[in-house]
């Protein structure tokens, strides 16, 4: 019993990053029409916001004590983080908090990205056919992982939780089960519910507002809704940066779990396109639901006792359990019927 | 006799085709490129670029996993050294059949889908393999280190004749070692011969069903056509291709590593076949051309050698120029060929033969307006 | 007049077909007759798309079954039903655009004398020439000949409804089924695309035609079937039709 909720929760933060991203894609493609090969490199790009507001924080004046001396007899030297120079305290609190601060960061920064990408390149291809979408979009993600390559190295660079949230909660003891049996580290568990809030935050801006009814008709319906003289461009360019908004937010609470690096944006979309295929694409409902399912099974089939049983389960479970629903009902969990069929 | 024929068109493009080919060495040399080494990787990723056509050109089905087969055709190959004998037919013909088989059970379940739905299979797939060949399947492929011939390997069939040389063997045919400029010719043989089968496919009436589905593969199926066949059968003699090349890569250098299977590798025959010219048969080989030249004249290129290139500029602007040409050199390689395939796809998709095309028709020749690059009108036969 | 009924070559047996809870066909009943020229018509909403799916196995019905000279199509993929003897022109052309006028007709030819897939890689193309030769004889016939080298893509639309009705007449088809055959055409192109169906007409194939251009109806129709709100309100001559107060009323005045 405990084994099994353990590895429930266990998938619980896997899943809330598949369903961000899946959410992402499924909203870009029910009402923009175009597969969005780069989403991954969203992703990874608001992972490395957190990176980057990082490393601002904490590039390090060094400053020789005049008084103490090193080892070997030179002045030593005093480093310290830009922030504390400039707030103090309060900058030590700054770096320690530096992942979730870096949300204030990735917002703006992700929403230009999604913008500009959506102006510059994606709005030209919306006529042309889906291969070229692909295509374009493919080497978009090449690209964006490129230059992050290029500009940050290609090692990974991990990143530190907050320090108050590392170790373990002790879930088993909250749900009344022994204590100490099943425990689950803090972090993950603020990222799944963090995962979780925004997700509800997406849905309920699509039941809500007006804004949400025209994107929710646009989806259903795009050519009508362009009929009726909506101004469905803007809508586009603001669903796209939404979008790129909810990936990146994705990436960078993800960072402390996962140490960004620059492929980090291809992992994760192959395994989020199968969770789309799987949820059914064009289903906002599906993408999450499927996002949580295949990050529970996956982390069930990291269990010892499994791989026993099959080695290697865990690498490849997403994309049997994606080939079995292809093979059985092709539309996906909750997909609507003779989209993208053959 | 008829088995062999060729249309006139197809049998000239064929004789001046085999004749640039075994020129290389010649012709290659005041571009700097006439190395035994690059010129087999020239021959091997054309063989590679040929069979993707077959599939994405002709068809429309877009794979990203064809690396998939390359790695396995040079997987089995390497075996097939260790275990049997080093003479490189067998592997080869081994690693075709072993890339078809891999082919026919990824191609069988994607083509479930169409679009972008079997885009992703096929990369979800390709993962996969490469997944499986870095943890489980380690026994078979040697993870990282990547599968190579050791002193003891079995093989079977060559010790039946020979005894036991010291060092390491090296893939020989009929008895002469895989090196070199004969070895060379050996990949450019073969690419003859896999283009003449390319080009029979093309002429073919199968070639037309193909290009028929990727027309309008509605009217195919109301013209009393089961498409999923011919796209299977196109998929697989694609991956064929694929294993085929992944053996000669394995034969002029024996080693086989999983990152052959990474979806880079994907990528870069899809870029191939799109810069030279998707659905035309010399395309993609001169796109395959272009991109293994340039890989190799700019992912050598350093600092020092940018100064030397643009030392013409005065020194402050020289600075600025040479770190931001640096980025995209060396290393950076990657993200000029992904700042290619971008333009390529928004400004010329195409490729190279639509571009020579619309050079061609400025020339006054009335040509049919209209399609992209693929075969438009055939003339009256 | 009644005729001595011939052969049934298409019966549409007891169909209904409902989504959830909305009836958009009920208690269908139609037989067509060999060699007969049989109009579907109806008001626009009155089910004649969905009727047609249920004919051409792209639907199944909720209940009931599609009858083709005794072979039950429900359930079949189209080339399946193709192969068994139906072909089908669509609303909007659908041929091959990026090839030539000879091989969107060739492929067709093909699909009749090899079946449903066929591995032929060794021939080439420009040794069939049998089919070839076919395909320029059907392209005289509907006289199409000077633009066989023409890419389909550039034709007009007249001229890419009459190959398509060369692409689906290669094939020797026991029925073929037109959905709106003049639908967006000029008055001179339907005049023209009237003059050939009238031309296959005489020669006695057996059509289908779902139709709501009255003229085009009244000129072809040996037997006239009315849909209205997913049932047959009418079945007739047309004669008899054109007389029939309930297909008055449910046109609302009409076209003519």
């Amino acid at each position: 019993m405990e084994a099994i909720l353990a590895q429930l929760l266990n998938g619980l933060d896997k899943g809330g990053a598949y369903a961000l991203i899946a959410l992402g894609l499924t909203l870009v493609f029910g009402t923009l029409g175009v597969v969005n090969f780069a989403h991954g490199a969203l992703f990874m790009l608001g992972a490395f916001c957190a990176v980057a507001f990082r490393q601002f924080i904490t590039y390090e004046t060094i400053t020789l004590d005049p008084e103490k001396l090193s080892p070997w007899g030179t002045p030593l030297e005093i480093k310290t983080p830009m922030a504390q120079v400039w707030f103090g305290d309060f900058g030590a609190v700054l770096v320690n908090w530096s992942v979730p601060i870096s949300i204030l960061l990735a917002i703006p920064v992700m929403l230009v990205i999604g913008i500009a990408m959506e102006r510059g390149i994606i709005k030209h291809f919306y006529k042309r056919p889906h291969m070229e979408q692909i295509l374009v979009t493919f080497g978009l993600a090449i690209v964006l992982q490129e230059v992050v390559k290029a500009v940050f190295g290609a090692n990974p660079i991990p990143q530190p939780m907050p320090a108050e949230l590392r170790g373990s909660a002790d879930v088993g003891a909250m749900l009344g089960l022994a204590p100490g049996m099943v425990t689950y580290p803090i972090w993950r568990l603020v990222y799944f519910l963090f995962s979780a809030t925004i997700l509800a935050g997406v849905f309920a801006f699509l039941r809500f507002t007006t804004f949400g009814m025209v994107v929710r008709a646009g989806m259903a319906d795009r050519e009508t809704v362009g009929l009726l003289g909506i101004n469905i461009d803007r809508r586009f360019t603001a669903m796209f940066g939404l979008a790129a908004v909810v990936a990146g937010l994705a990436g960078v609470m993800y960072t402390p779990l996962v140490p960004p690096n620059y492929h980090l944006g291809m992992d994760f979309l192959v395994l989020s396109f199968v969770v789309v295929v799987v949820g059914g694409m064009g289903s906002l409902p599906g993408a999450v639901a499927a996002g949580f399912l295949l990050g529970i099974l996956q982390s069930f089939a990291s269990m010892n006792e499994v791989k026993s049983i099959i080695p290697g389960i865990d690498q490849i479970i997403i994309y049997l359990v994606a080939v079995v629903i292809l093979l059985l009902r092709p539309r996906g969990l909750l997909g609507r019927r003779g989209v993208m069929e053959t | 006799m008829h088995l062999f024929y060729l249309p006139r068109r197809e049998a000239i493009t064929l004789a001046v085709f085999a004749l640039v080919v075994l020129t290389m060495p010649v012709w290659l040399v005041p571009f700097g490129a006439a190395y035994p080494g690059l010129m087999q990787k020239f021959a091997i990723f054309a063989i590679f670029a040929v069979g993707y056509n077959i599939l994405f050109g002709l068809t429309g089905y877009l794979s990203f996993g064809h690396a998939a087969f390359l790695g396995v055709g040079s997987y089995t190959a390497v075996w097939s050294f260790k275990l049997m004998t080093m003479n490189v037919i067998p592997a080869m013909i081994f690693a075709v059949v072993v890339a078809g088989l891999f082919a026919l059970v990824i191609g069988f379940v994607s083509l479930r889908r169409s679009g972008i739905y079997f885009a992703i299979l096929t990369l979800a797939f390709a993962q996969m393999c490469y997944n499986l060949a870095y943890s489980v399947l380690t026994p078979i492929t040697n993870g990282e280190t990547a599968l190579q011939l050791t002193m003891n390997d079995p093989r079977v069939l060559d010790l039946m004749f020979v005894e036991r040389e010291a060092g390491l063997p090296s893939p020989s045919l009929l008895g002469q070692a895989m090196t070199g400029i004969e070895a060379f010719y050996l990949v450019a043989v073969v690419l003859l011969i896999a283009f003449y089968v390319a080009q029979k496919i093309f002429v073919s009436p199968f070639g037309m069903m193909l290009r028929a589905i990727k027309s309008n593969q509605t009217r195919m199926h109301y013209t009393g056509f089961n498409t999923r066949p011919y796209a299977l059968t196109a998929f697989v003699i694609s991956g064929m291709y694929a294993g085929l090349a992944g053996a000669l890569l394995a034969a002029t250098d024996p080693l086989a590593g999983a990152e052959r299977m990474q979806w880079t590798a994907s990528g870069e025959v899809v870029l191939m076949t799109i810069l030279g010219g998707v659905g035309t048969l010399i395309g993609p080989i001169v796109g395959a051309w272009l991109i293994k030249y340039f890989e190799n004249i700019f992912s050598g290129f350093n600092d020092a050698m940018l100064h030397r290139t643009f030392s013409w500029l005065p020194d402050g602007v020289q600075d600025v120029v040479v770190s931001v040409a640096s980025r995209f050199v060396g290393e950076g390689w990657h993200l000029s060929l992904g700042l290619i395939f971008v333009l390529v796809v928004v400004f010329l998709p195409g490729g190279v033969m639509e571009g020579v095309r619309r050079i061609a028709s400025l020339f006054g020749k009335r040509r049919e307006p209209g399609g992209d690059g693929a075969l438009k009108t055939i003339p009256a036969e | 007049m009644t005729d001595t009924p011939g052969n049934v070559v298409l019966h549409v047996a007891d169909v209904h077909k409902r989504f959830g809870g909305l009836h958009a066909l009920a208690d269908i009943d139609l037989q067509v007759e060999e060699g007969q020229t049989h109009a579907i018509i109806g008001p626009n909403g009155a089910g004649k798309s969905t009727l047609l799916n249920v004919i051409i196995g792209k639907l199944a019905p909720t209940s009931g079954a599609v009858v083709f000279d005794g072979n039950v199509l429900t359930g079949r993929k189209p080339y399946e039903i193709n192969q068994l003897g139906i072909s089908r022109v669509f609303q909007t052309p659908e041929i091959f655009t990026d090839l030539s006028v000879l091989h969107n007709v060739m492929i067709p030819a093909l699909a009749r004398r090899d079946g449903a897939y066929k591995l032929n890689m060794l021939r080439a193309l420009t040794k069939e020439t049998a089919i070839r030769a076919e395909a320029e004889a059907m392209l005289e016939d509907v006289g199409m000949i000077a633009s066989r080298d023409m890419l389909a893509g550039s034709l007009s639309r007249g001229d890419k409804r009459r190959m398509e009705l060369a692409m689906c007449l290669i094939q020797h088809p026991r029925l073929l089924l037109l959905d709106e055959p003049t639908a967006g055409m000029s008055r001179h192109d339907t005049n023209t695309t009237i003059e050939l169906l009238k031309k296959i007409k005489s020669r006695g194939m057996t059509k289908v035609i779902i139709e709501h251009d009255m003229h085009v109806v009244f000129s072809l129709a040996d037997k006239i079937s009315v849909l209205a709100q997913g049932r047959i309100i009418a079945d007739g001559s047309p004669d008899q039709v054109r007389g029939n107060p309930k297909v008055q009323e449910a046109y609302l005045g009409g076209t003519h």
